[in-house]
């Protein structure tokens, strides 16, 4: 055989070595079967690999939920926090090390309702932090109530009869809030989430990135899905279209579904420059 | 030489005390490779593995890897 080192290199295939990332002793993980939270804690690995950033430089804060035990199993600086509260634990962070990337990871319930009037604030002062909600449309951790991003007429076990609230769209509400990058993707679509994150960590100011995936223990079993796989096939794969393709498409092939992809990304002043050009300006002015 | 040997088969890895059984990759693998064996995933057929990677990229348990 005659193939050079880099030819070689080039056709063999090396799966990622997660366990740069991982504290192992802590696997195997609390989350179910199936549950989505796995697939997205590794794409969300493979993104901050992707963007070469120090391990010891990155703050990874979740509040209270299935989701919010991801900080747990990776060997950054990590912050458990309070039901609802990442944000404001990771705003104190971000403006007492400006220098650190700081990423919180957070469930619909935590993020979108004790925890929804933290969200629109981060959103509005566009400081430097990427959020990831984890959107299963339940509250995992404490039995499968309906939170605000449960479809109407979902069951949950505080809607045995059929969900009478609409739901919040995630990234429509950060955007309105003042969010300079926004984006959705799912667990199913795992690559392009990677790249989703990796585009969301990289930017400078207020980061949303909506992931959608599956609770099958309570959303799944109360609304009749057969597995992890039927419920990543209908609500992440049928339920979604990407934004780009959606642009071709006419509107009877987009009702009803949810859109994928980077949907708003603008610049804009970032808290943490602002606060310290107005502390030097101030300093300055007393001399 | 047999045919086998002139064909490099890929490594599939799987971590039995990680795996939880949930199916995804079974479900998921575009040729069929593998399969539930009780409550852990099984190699069936590694011939038709393609190395594709989607069993590992769906994995939600950090259970199964593939190498060249
Ligand atoms: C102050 C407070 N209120 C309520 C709870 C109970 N609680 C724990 S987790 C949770 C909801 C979690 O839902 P979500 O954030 O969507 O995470 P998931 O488990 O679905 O990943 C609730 C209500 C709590 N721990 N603290
Ligand atoms: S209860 Fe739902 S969200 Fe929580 S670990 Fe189980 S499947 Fe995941
Ligand atoms: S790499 Fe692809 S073809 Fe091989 S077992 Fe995994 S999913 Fe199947
Ligand atoms: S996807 Fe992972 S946890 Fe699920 S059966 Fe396959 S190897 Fe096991
Ligand atoms: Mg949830």
């Amino acid at each position: 055989m005659s193939t050079t080192v880099a030819e070689k290199k080039e056709k063999v295939s090396v799966p990622f070595d997660y366990n740069k990332y991982l504290r192992p002793n802590k696997l195997p993980h609390i989350w179910c079967p199936g549950c989505g939270h796995g697939i997205v804690l590794k794409a969300m690995l493979r993104a901050i690999d992707k963007a070469g950033l120090d391990k010891n430089n990155i703050a990874l804060v979740s509040g209270i939920g299935c989701s919010s035990r991801t900080p747990g199993y990776v060997d950054f600086n990590t912050l458990h926090t309070l039901h609802g509260r990442a944000l404001p634990f990771a705003t104190g962070i971000k403006l007492a090390r400006p220098e650190m990337k700081v990423i919180v990871v957070t469930g619909d319930g935590d993020a979108l309702a004790i925890g929804g009037n933290h969200f629109i604030h981060a959103c509005r002062r566009n400081i430097d932090i990427t959020v990831l909600v984890f959107t299963n449309a339940t509250y995992g951790m404490t039995g499968g109530q309906y939170s605000p991003t449960t479809p109407l007429e979902s069951i949950a076990t505080t809607s045995r009869y059929g969900n009478i609230e609409p739901p919040f769209d995630t990234c429509e509400m950060a955007k309105a809030s003042g969010a300079t990058f926004v984006a959705r993707g799912t667990a199913y679509h795992t690559l392009e989430l990677e790249k989703t994150i990796h585009e969301a960590i990289t930017h400078k100011g207020t980061s949303v990135v909506d992931i959608i995936d599956a609770c099958p223990t309570y959303f799944g079993r109360a609304n009749k899905f057969k597995s992890a796989t039927h419920m990543m096939e209908e609500i992440e794969k049928d339920g979604t279209v990407n934004v780009k393709q959606a642009a071709n498409l006419p509107p009877e092939k987009l009702a009803g579904k949810m859109l994928r992809g980077v949907l708003h990304k603008v610049e804009g002043p970032e808290y943490c420059e602002k606060y310290d050009i107005l502390i030097k300006e101030k300093a300055s002015a007393k001399k | 030489m047999t045919e086998s040997a002139a064909k490099k088969l890929p490594r599939i890895a799987i971590n039995e005390r990680l795996c939880k059984g949930c199916s995804i990759c079974v479900d998921f693998c575009p040729t069929d490779v593998l399969e539930m064996k009780g409550s852990c995933v099984a190699v069936k057929n590694l011939e038709a593995c393609t190395r594709c990677q989607l069993c590992d990229l769906r994995c939600p348990d950090f259970a199964i890897q593939v190498f060249d």
